[in-house]
């Protein structure tokens, strides 16, 4: 069967500029700014046949979903927040850190909520059976990490950078080197899934999941921060990420405030 | 009015299976106990086809209808309810719950599991509720299902097996499309998290 021709990146890159160009002149006119990924980004080409063609139906969260999934001691030890000591050796690669608080909208800390991370290793290879990408498995590197927020919606996780990596959506695509981030708020109507990428990358303009979010403030707001004062001497380089989840419908609490789990970040 | 903009959010991508899934993530309940019961269906695309890299999550009430604050999910000790689960497909698009049915909140009320959909090719997660098929006084006053066209309403709604199980589907594009929500306060200062104009 003879092989279809794989699409170029100059051919995707065409496509992600016009519909950069419709959404600029859409928001010039008075169109409404973009603050989420489009659910209907054809240049990543997995999405066409799995966004939904009918508008999202508003609803007014009820009971169960004012409220959030708990975790705690039982479910996440301390230790998980560091991936680089899964192993008896060293990961390969470069030692960092990523830390940062995550908010709700109304800038109040989210404490006491899991937070789950996975990522590829130093040269872009993941822990998955279906990673295929002829990259080296680093034996001493897994690729996930867990921690619950302090009481001041604070994180931290020390792990290594990890690589960029081809992915079949066209012909030579990359992905920015990126993080995948697992968050829960204070009510189920927070919860989301997203990537930290790091600042400078060149493959941002190329990687249709990145365009996806068609705003440029609010793709920024994915990129992480180099701080030379999280750096450590001698051993990582230091990046700050915030996260801001949604508005929070229910009336917030002291206790919640406070955050039960404040005890596991010394 | 949200002061700050949320962080927008980003597929899940391929490969979270060696990430999220966790020993009985699936098991809000002991299987065979008391009370449990298998919610299970099938993901599919705009093609009908199964979709082998999604992954639900739900979070429902207890049978009285209480919230449960309890932890452990990640850590199934086999006795608390936490009220939470995560399933991811299988390479057939299918995905099981054991579970029990959720109470109403209040008398009356129709009791639904909230449900979170990520897959691989979804750009941003998408909110829905699986309800449960028997009270239909309750069901024809539930404020979303009537504010839902009649042929779109059923994509909500669980059908009940013999032997007490759920069953229920979720369609990401095509004919019988799921209902996927938004929530006001859900931080749209603009786009929000529907389709953007011109994209």
């Amino acid at each position: 069967m003879p092989t279809p021709r794989q699409e170029t990146q100059q051919e995707l890159s065409a496509e992600i500029a016009a519909i950069a160009s419709n959404y600029r002149h859409s928001v010039a006119a008075g169109g409404a700014v973009a603050t989420q990924p489009s659910l209907d980004y054809a240049p990543y080409r997995s999405s066409i046949l799995r966004h939904p063609t009918k508008s999202l139906h508003h609803a007014d969260p009820e009971t169960i979903e004012l409220f959030s999934p708990a975790f705690g001691h039982q479910d996440v030890s301390p230790l998980e927040a560091d991936l680089t000591i899964v192993h008896n050796g060293e990961p390969q690669g470069e030692r960092i850190k990523v830390a940062g608080k995550v908010l709700d909208g109304d800038g109040r800390p989210v404490a006491g909520q899991l937070v789950e991370i996975w990522q590829a290793n130093a040269s872009g290879r993941y822990i998955h059976k279906r990673d295929q990408h002829p990259a080296p498995i680093d034996p001493n590197f897994t690729g996930v990490g867990r921690c619950i927020t302090g009481p001041d919606g604070s994180y931290a996780f020390t792990t290594i950078k990890p690589g960029a990596y081809p992915w079949k959506n066209h012909l030579n695509a990359w992905r920015p080197a990126h993080i995948h981030f697992s968050l829960f708020g204070s009510e189920f109507t927070q919860r989301i899934i997203t990537q930290m990428y790091f600042p400078g990358d060149q493959l941002f303009p190329l990687d249709p999941i990145y365009q996806s979010i068609v705003d440029q403030d609010a793709r920024d707001r994915l990129v992480a921060t180099y701080n030379h004062e999280l750096t450590s001497p001698e051993w990582s380089l230091g990046y700050n990420w915030d996260i801001v989840l949604t508005g929070s419908k229910r009336t917030w609490t002291e206790n919640e405030a406070l955050g039960e789990d404040g005890e596991h970040h010394e | 009015m949200s002061k700050l903009t949320p962080t927008p959010g980003q597929t899940v991508g391929p490969f979270f299976g060696y990430a999220l899934p966790f020993d009985k993530d699936n098991e809000l309940a002991v299987p065979g106990s008391a009370g449990s019961l298998r919610l299970h269906g099938t993901v599919t695309d705009g093609a009908g086809e199964p979709i082998p890299d999604a992954i639900l999550e739900i979070w429902q009430p207890a049978a009285d209808g209480s919230v449960a604050a309890e932890t452990g999910s990640l850590v199934r000790d086999g006795y608390t309810f936490t009220g939470w689960g995560r399933a991811s497909t299988d390479r057939t698009g299918k995905y099981t719950f054991t579970t029990v049915n959720p109470g109403a909140s209040r008398p009356g009320k129709a009791p639904f599991i909230a449900v979170v959909v990520f897959a691989r090719g979804l750009t941003n997660r998408l909110f829905t509720r699986a309800y449960l098929p028997e009270d239909a006084a309750a069901l024809a006053a539930d404020p979303l299902l009537s504010s839902l066209p009649a042929d779109r309403r059923g994509t909500l709604i669980a059908t009940r097996e013999d032997g007490g199980g759920l069953h229920w589907d979720v369609r990401l594009q095509g004919e019988g499309e799921t209902v996927f929500l938004e929530f006001d306060g859900g931080g749209f200062d603009g786009g929000g998290d529907a389709r953007t104009e011109g994209a």
